[in-house]
């Protein structure tokens, strides 16, 4: 910290020149230059890519494969099975998340809270390969009884029963890998929640209890209002984040083509993450143009919806700031 | 887990509504949990004794509320149960993952599968996962060298000079967004760029850094940022008094005061983006060898590895990849400890 004063006291006639002075210059320099490479990286990703997957889009129909003729037939089903495992994991992960949330910020006493906090956040440092290699080796099996218990008792529902038709022998469905997609995505939906739970103002929460609200009227009546839009915006991030998360899908789920409303198939459409994971090794050079053309659609499809989060979160910032 | 304010022994008169006894909540998880074990000695298995013990609790609890406190004393108390019946399931699977690894893992690490690579010289040669480390290392180190001063100087661009001008906002905002991009799309990014530039059959452990960096440097610049942002103005005008030009204050002052957090930010960075797959496997490739440079040549990294022996599904493989799977946990929980550690020993003092 002395070494400031040293130097000013070494050369005292230079003040007014190094103030304005050339290391000046080039640190602003520097550091504009890193902003800039950052906006520059996000821009390459989607020149690069549209570079890359442009004739993607329009190859020859017998490149599509034998399930598909064009490029629309060949993305449709990836997004339908990216969206439904997505999908499956936000219904099982948001009310889990939003009830760990409140539990630190409001249920706990703080020497539970921090332990528990710091417990999430561990969910939150497995690797996803991890994940990926738990929920294919152990969950599918534990999850077999399950499947069998759901097709027989549900299957003959006439609604339920579309979702829960012949189940896969080997657990290995949409619905593990929704569930493995819930546990990877539970710590970002907590956190962010959890963040903005413990910004109500505490006032209103006092006063919701002094008109003799229990606890749960008090977070109906205080709580959510104030955090209804971190709550959206964090199910979106959620969201993003189980579109393009690709190891767990890869390695859980087996892949098929047929489309259909049941969530415990043999043979379910994979997401686009994991059919590029599963494909790139084909290495032919029209293949790869499809597959990088996909990725361009998952990246718009991530991009939009992070978009929108972070668009939700900005705008009652502002609102809040004033 | 109940919080009555009133003690039992107050007298009621009836303008107070009648409440349940304080450990009314204990009581019915007694019952339940004697319920759950007559059941598991009945041998029903555990997953179903547990799950009715709960379900006892959460229906039992409620009941007896309604017929003492009223409707809404019960919701309160159904609420209750079920917002820590949350945090108890979120347990489940990372005990049980966590128990798997250590458990199918923690006893094939030795010395040999440490030293040792996939690559046999003689036909007996015992298999490790040498190479897989040591990749892991390299481009994880090289994401690092890429990132870290990107994100720290981009983050000094924010705080110091940006002070909420357009491009700083432009710059901020499109940094969250990155922290959403897949890192399959990142890996696509890298694969896209280094095959336009050096033909289609280009594979680099260097590919696989770019692509982590791409990941790594919005985790670095939300953290810095947030630390830069901590540190008092007085310090900075201290400084500027004193003749000291702008970027010597950030320098000298400004940095080293908030270092512990951008140490730790950085620490946590590395840790995430190290147990990435989906990018390397598109760009660094795997190998069987040790490959000890980044810029040529296929590189292994433990992820990669273990997605390897995942797919090739037999007895052995899949006690590889629970190995390094064991390995891989251990490296991340490590440095998140060091993370930890360096946030407290660095941390700002306090008055």
């Amino acid at each position: 910290m002395t070494a400031p004063t040293t130097e000013i006291e070494d050369e005292p006639a230079d003040w007014a020149s190094v103030r304005g002075g050339v290391g000046d210059r080039i640190f602003y320099g520097l550091a504009l230059g890193a902003g800039c490479v950052i906006l520059a990286a996000l821009a390459g990703v989607f020149v690069f890519l549209a570079i890359k997957g442009a004739s993607g889009f329009s190859k020859p129909s017998e490149v599509y494969g034998p399930h598909a003729e064009s490029f629309l037939g060949y993305v449709f089903p990836l997004l339908v099975g990216t969206f439904t495992a997505s999908i499956i994991a936000l219904i099982i992960a948001v009310p889990m998340a939003f009830g760990i949330a409140l539990v630190i910020s409001h249920y706990a006493p703080r020497w539970i809270a921090t332990p528990v906090a710091y417990v999430i956040d561990l969910l939150a440092a497995v690797p996803s390969v991890v994940y990926g290699l738990w929920g294919a080796f152990f969950l599918a099996k534990q999850l077999v009884p399950m499947h069998v218990w759901l097709h027989d008792t549900f299957g003959s529902w006439p609604v339920l029963g579309a979702l829960f038709g012949e189940p896969n022998p080997a657990g290995r469905s949409v619905l593990t890998a929704g569930i493995v997609l819930a546990i990877m995505i539970l710590p970002i939906i907590t956190a962010i929640t959890r963040e903005v739970f413990s910004r109500t103002p505490r006032l209103h929460e006092e006063a919701a209890l002094a008109l003799g609200a229990t606890r749960w009227e008090m977070i109906r009546m205080t709580v959510f209002p104030y955090a209804k839009s971190g709550m959206v915006s964090a199910v979106m991030l959620g969201l993003g984040r189980a579109l393009g998360e690709t190891m767990a899908v890869t390695m859980v789920l087996s892949v098929g083509f047929d489309l259909s409303w049941n969530i415990i198939a043999t043979s379910s459409p994979t997401s686009i993450a994991a059919n590029i994971a599963l494909k790139y090794k084909e290495r032919s050079a029209d293949m790869l143009n499809v597959l990088v053309a996909t990725g361009l659609v998952l990246f718009l499809v991530t991009f939009l919806v992070n978009f929108v989060a972070r668009w939700i979160i900005g705008r009652s910032e502002r609102r809040m700031a004033r | 887990m109940t919080m009555l304010q009133e003690s039992p022994d107050r007298v009621h008169i009836s303008l107070i509504q009648p409440r349940l006894p304080q450990f009314a909540a204990l009581i019915i998880a007694g019952i339940a949990a004697a319920l759950g074990l007559l059941l598991l000695v009945l041998g029903t298995g555990l997953v179903p004794a547990v799950l009715i013990g709960a379900l006892v609790f959460l229906v039992a609890l409620p009941l007896w509320s309604f017929f003492i406190e009223g409707r809404r004393g019960a919701t309160d108390r159904l609420m209750t149960s079920l917002i820590w019946t949350t945090f108890f399931i979120a347990l489940v699977p990372l005990v049980s993952l966590l128990w798997r690894v250590i458990a199918k893992g923690a006893g094939r690490i030795d010395g040999t599968f440490l030293s040792y690579s996939f690559f046999k010289t003689q036909i007996d040669q015992p298999v490790g996962i040498y190479h897989a480390i040591i990749g892991t290392l390299l481009v994880t180190l090289g994401a690092a060298v890429i990132s870290v001063p990107i994100g720290v100087m981009a983050a000094i661009y924010l705080v110091e000079y940006g002070k909420k001008n357009k491009l700083a906002k432009a710059i901020t905002f499109l940094v969250d967004v990155m922290t959403g991009i897949p890192s399959i799309v990142a890996g696509l990014f890298a694969f896209a760029l280094f095959t336009l530039i050096f033909g289609p059959a280009y594979v680099s452990g260097f590919g696989g850094s770019v692509a982590l960096s791409l990941l790594m440097i919005p985790i670095v610049v939300r953290a810095t940022e947030e630390m830069l942002r901590l540190v008092p103005d007085d310090l900075r005008e201290a400084a500027y008094a004193l003749g000291t030009p702008k970027w010597k204050t950030i320098v000298k002052i400004v940095v080293p005061t908030s270092l512990g957090g951008i140490l730790t930010g950085i620490t946590l960075a590395t840790s995430r983006v190290i147990g990435e797959t989906a990018p390397l496997l598109l760009i660094a490739g795997a190998t069987d060898r040790t490959n000890m440079n980044l810029f040529d040549g296929a590189m292994t990294t433990l992820p990669v590895l273990i997605y390897g022996q995942n797919l090739r599904g037999d007895e052995a493989a899949e006690a590889i990849a629970w190995g390094a799977a064991f390995v891989l946990i251990l490296i991340v929980m490590v440095l998140n400890l060091v993370a930890r550690i360096v946030g407290k020993i660095f941390a700002p003092k306090k008055n």
